[in-house]
Formats: structure tokens, sequence, C-alpha cells
């Protein structure tokens, strides 16, 4: 066994068991399934967001747009500071909802507000059908990782397999907590892993990053400005894809639920106000993709640039390290993913649709079957349906983006009906879907999802005026 | 809506304001500060600068909104508390 394969093989289970061990001694309610009993404090919160915004995405995704295509992937470090920013006025009024009422769920929350079962199950269908394909964008990400970092010892196929049984087993034995614990493990690998090759490569080669950006501007042009190294992503493509990302980010049913999990208003304010500071790993993985358009130019696949740049500045044995952080960094936001996905069917189709009337040992049980369920679908369709990594984010986020105006509206606006909200809700999908099948997406510059985000709000607030009284119901307010 | 409510608002704009909307404006790689292209600079400037903006409005709406009982620091919807 190789020294890559065994830091891979020892971070990952050791990481695991540590997960496993994270739900020992805490009774299985729903309340510590999904939100951790609503007792995470600053720092655990701190861990649960990091552990669900640096993704396999982070890894691959950045620093293969920054390499393939330039200043557009900058808008990955817009987005999450527009989300965060948001955060901050939207998620406490959420929470409070939230501790009011006994809320675990993003369907909760439309059932609750707008007294709609129907509203609630549309909601958990379409989070459900966005989560599968970002589970799988981990999958895919996990597997090529592995692969790559075990120098072909392993294949990815295996990778992706053994790395479901260890991802199901703390899930399926700690819920939330597991993944906030796993989450410790990742993200200090990750982050060393960022530093040393983010910072070391352009100061090995270029002397400093200052002379790497040199470089970059005299060899290419304007790659550093919009549209970057494409003809489609310009200004206009970026300030949309901004907002649209920025308003959908919370609306992610696994982000959304993260709400419920602090501890109180406050400490989701405060997290709010430091959060923007998550997005400065962001910026040393832009640096490597850079770094690795001018030592390696010419690769096939942007999404390689990372590894192929450890794999030719560094010994084997760091090539191990990185693969392990990649893989806790797959690992972690999976389980959160499909911990949510699997909640949302047992509560939200399952109970709210089908069986009012089961009981909560029912809704948690079956909860914990879909964990695998959902597992296999995504497995199933990661060795079968393959797509370059960001596309598949963005098409999830078109999707879970629709359910902004309900949130937003909701909360602040008594005279939001569920009526006009699922309307709008359907409108917008069937303007995303349209456009994207169509191939219209950019749609005259802009992001489709942010054109059906914009036809979902002029729905919703339209019908909603239209409706003769404020129906809000007392009890809400 | 209560005076810190507008106040805290407003500030929250100003992410939007200069991440977004100023973009066509900053989307120039030269001139080069801080060894950065032009662009890159603007925007991770405004991301750190983030930070303190929510700070400047956590404070002001603390001022104006005195938190309810029982959820820690929260005033802005003027509710019965739980």
């Amino acid at each position: 066994m190789s020294a890559a394969l065994l830091i891979i093989a020892v971070v990952v289970v050791g990481a695991s068991a540590l997960g496993v061990l994270a739900g020992r001694r805490v009774p299985m309610n729903l309340e510590n399934w999904t939100v951790g009993g609503r007792r995470f404090g600053v720092v655990f919160m701190w861990l649960l967001m990091a552990g669900e915004i640096y993704t396999t995405f982070t890894f691959l995704g950045a620093s293969g747009w920054a390499y393939s295509k330039g200043a557009p992937s900058f808008y990955v470090i817009i987005y999450g500071t527009l989300a965060y920013t948001l955060s901050f006025f939207i998620l406490p009024a959420v929470w409070r909802a939230g501790k009011r009422h006994g809320l675990h769920t993003q369907p909760d929350f439309f059932i609750k507000r707008y007294g709609s079962r129907a509203l609630g199950v549309l909601v958990a269908l379409i989070g459900v059908v966005s989560i599968v394909p970002y589970l799988q964008l981990q999958l895919t990400g996990l597997g090529f990782i592995v692969e790559v970092a075990s120098d072909r010892a392993v294949s990815s196929t295996a990778a992706i397999v053994v790395a479901f049984v260890l991802t199901c087993l703390f899930v399926f034995t700690s819920g939330i907590r597991g993944a906030a614990w796993v989450s410790i493990v990742k993200d200090i690998l990750m982050i060393a892993a960022v530093a040393v090759v983010g910072i070391g490569v352009p100061i090995a080669c270029f002397g400093s990053i200052g002379t790497m950006f040199k470089l970059l501007m005299e060899r290419m042009p304007g790659y550093l400005a919009f549209p970057g190294g494409t003809a489609e992503l310009g200004v206009g493509w970026v300030m949309s894809t901004c907002l649209l990302t920025g308003a959908g980010f919370y609306m992610w049913p696994h982000v959304f639920g993260s709400a419920f999990s602090a501890k109180s208003a406050e400490t989701i304010k405060r997290n709010a106000i430091i959060m923007p500071f998550y997005q400065i790993p962001i910026l040393l993985v832009f640096f490597v993709g850079f770094a690795a358009l001018l030592v390696l130019p010419g690769l096939a696949n942007g999404d390689t640039a990372f590894l192929a740049l450890v794999q030719k500045q560094y010994p084997p044995w760091f090539l191990g390290f990185v693969g392990a952080a990649g893989a806790l960094t797959a690992m972690v936001p999976a389980s959160v993913l499909v911990l949510f996905a699997s909640t949302l069917i047992a509560k939200n189709i399952y109970r709210t649709a089908f069986a009012p009337s089961a009981g909560e040992d029912r809704v948690i049980r079956l909860s914990r079957i879909m964990v695998f369920v959902i597992m296999v679908l995504a497995l199933v369709s990661t060795f079968f349906l393959r797509r370059e990594l960001v596309y598949l984010l963005i098409f999830g986020y078109d999707g879970v983006s629709q359910f902004f105006p309900g949130v937003v509206l909701g909360l602040f606006w008594k005279r939001a009906t569920k009526q006009a909200v699922a309307a709008g809700i359907l409108v917008g999908v069937g303007v995303v879907v349209a456009l994207i099948v169509s191939g219209r997406d950019p749609f005259l510059g802009v992001n489709a999802g942010f054109v059906g985000l914009l036809a979902n709000a002029l729905v919703t607030v339209g019908l909603s005026l239209a409706a003769k009284s404020a129906a809000s119901s007392g009890e809400w307010t | 809506m209560k005076k810190g409510t507008r106040a805290a608002l407003l500030l929250g704009a100003v992410p939007f304001v200069m991440l977004v909307f100023a973009l066509p404006i900053a989307n120039r790689e030269h001139p080069v500060v801080l060894g950065l292209p032009f662009l890159l600079f603007w925007i991770l400037a405004w991301v750190a600068l983030t930070p303190a903006v929510l700070y400047a409005a956590y404070r002001l709406e603390k001022k104006h909104n005195p938190p309810d009982r029982g959820d820690g620091g929260e005033g802005g919807d003027g509710s019965e508390g739980s």
C-alpha cells in the first residue's frame, strides 16, 4: 500500500468513526436528527455551515473555472457574501418561527406559514429533486479525487462505494451531529491543503502571487476581467448569477434547516457577521487554478487542474493528504444533503401527503431507511450520468432559488397567499426548465434561473395583491 | 418599520451595490492593486468589508430596538414573544 493511499484510508475511516461516535448517548428523535436539539452555539454553527459550504465544488469546480474560464469564476466569492448578508436579515425570523412552532424542515415552514399541506409537498419535491444532482456532484468529485490521489490504486467506482458506506453509517447513527463532527477534521485538512498549494505554488514557481498575475495578464490579456476566457459569461451573467445564487443559497433545504439548529437568533446574527471570512479559502483555490494555467497549460478538463498541479509539484504523500481532504470535502456535504433529502421524503412527502397520523417513531425510522435509498439513487446516477461539475450545481440552484419569494414574503408580508406562492414557484421552475431545455441559458446574457426568479416574484406579488383580503392566520404573527 | 431596522437595511444594501451593481464599472484588469488585477481586488475588498458593514448594522439594531425576552437580541418584528 502506497503512502498516499494509507493516508487517505486512515483519515477517511478515522473521521467517519468520529462521526459515528458523535451520536452516542443521544436519543434519536426528529429534534436531534435534523436540528441537533436546537442547541448549536456560534462554534458548532460555524462548523456546520463550513461543512455545508466547502464542498468538492470548492476544490475542483472553482479551481477548474479559474483555470478554464478566468474571471467568471469570481462569482463564487461574491454570491456567498451576498447570501450571508441576506441571512443576517432573514434567518433570525426563520429561527423564531422554527422555535415557536417546532419546525424541523423547510416544507414545515411553508406548511405552517401558509396553512397548506399541498404547498409543503411541492416544496419538498422540488427540494429533493434539486438535492440529488448536488449529491451526485459530491460523489463524482470524490471518486475522481481518490482515484487520482491514490495513483489509480483505487478506482473511482471503488472509492465512491466505500465513501457511500461510511457516509451512510455516520449519518444513520448520529444525524446532523455526525456531520458537524466530521466537518472539524475536514475543515482543518482542507484549509491546510488549499493554503499550502494556493500560496506555495505561486511563490515557488513565480516568486510571488503578484508576479503570477502579472504574467497572466501579459500572456492572456482580458482573462481576469469578465467575460474572461468565455464568450457568453459577461458582466450581465455574473450580476444575475450572483443575485440568483445569493438568494438561493439559504433556500437549499439543508442550509435553510441549519437555521433551526442554532441556539438563538443572536447566534445566527453573529454568525452572519463573520461568515464573509469563509470566502478567503476560495481565493486560495483561485490562485491554484491560475497557477495551474501557467504551469500546466492545455489540460483537457479544467476540473483536473488542482490535482494535476499537486501531482507535478509535490511528493506523493502530499497528494494523499490532498486526496484525504478532498474525500472528506465530498462526504460531509453529502451526509447533510442525504440527511435532509431523507427527512423531506419521510416527514413532508410520506407523512404530509399520505399518512398524517404517522407518529414520530415511524417518521424517523423511514428517514433512516431513506438515507440508503437516496444514496443508492445518487450512486446509480453518478455511474450513468456524468457532467461537468459546476453546471450541475447551477441547475440545482435554479430550482431551490424559487423558494425565495415564498420565504421572504411569508416572513415579512402578511398578504402573501398560498395560491400566489404555489403559482410563483411553478411559474419560476417552468421558466427555468423551458429556457434550459431549449438551450437558452444564459438568456439575453442573463442567467436563466434569475429570469425564472423574476417571473416567480412578479406572479407571487401580483396574485397576492389580487386576492381579496389578507389571508394570513393570526396564529402565525 | 423601526428606525434601527431601516438603517440596518440600508447598510445591508451596501454589499449588493458594491459587489453586484458596481461590477460593470469595476470590470477591468488595470490598475493593479497590491499585486491583484483591479476587478479581483475590488471584489476582495468589499468581501472583507462586509463583516464591518454587518457589524455596524448589528449595533444599530441593538441600539434602537432593544432585544425581546427569550431569543437574545432580536426586536425587529414587534412580536409579543413566545
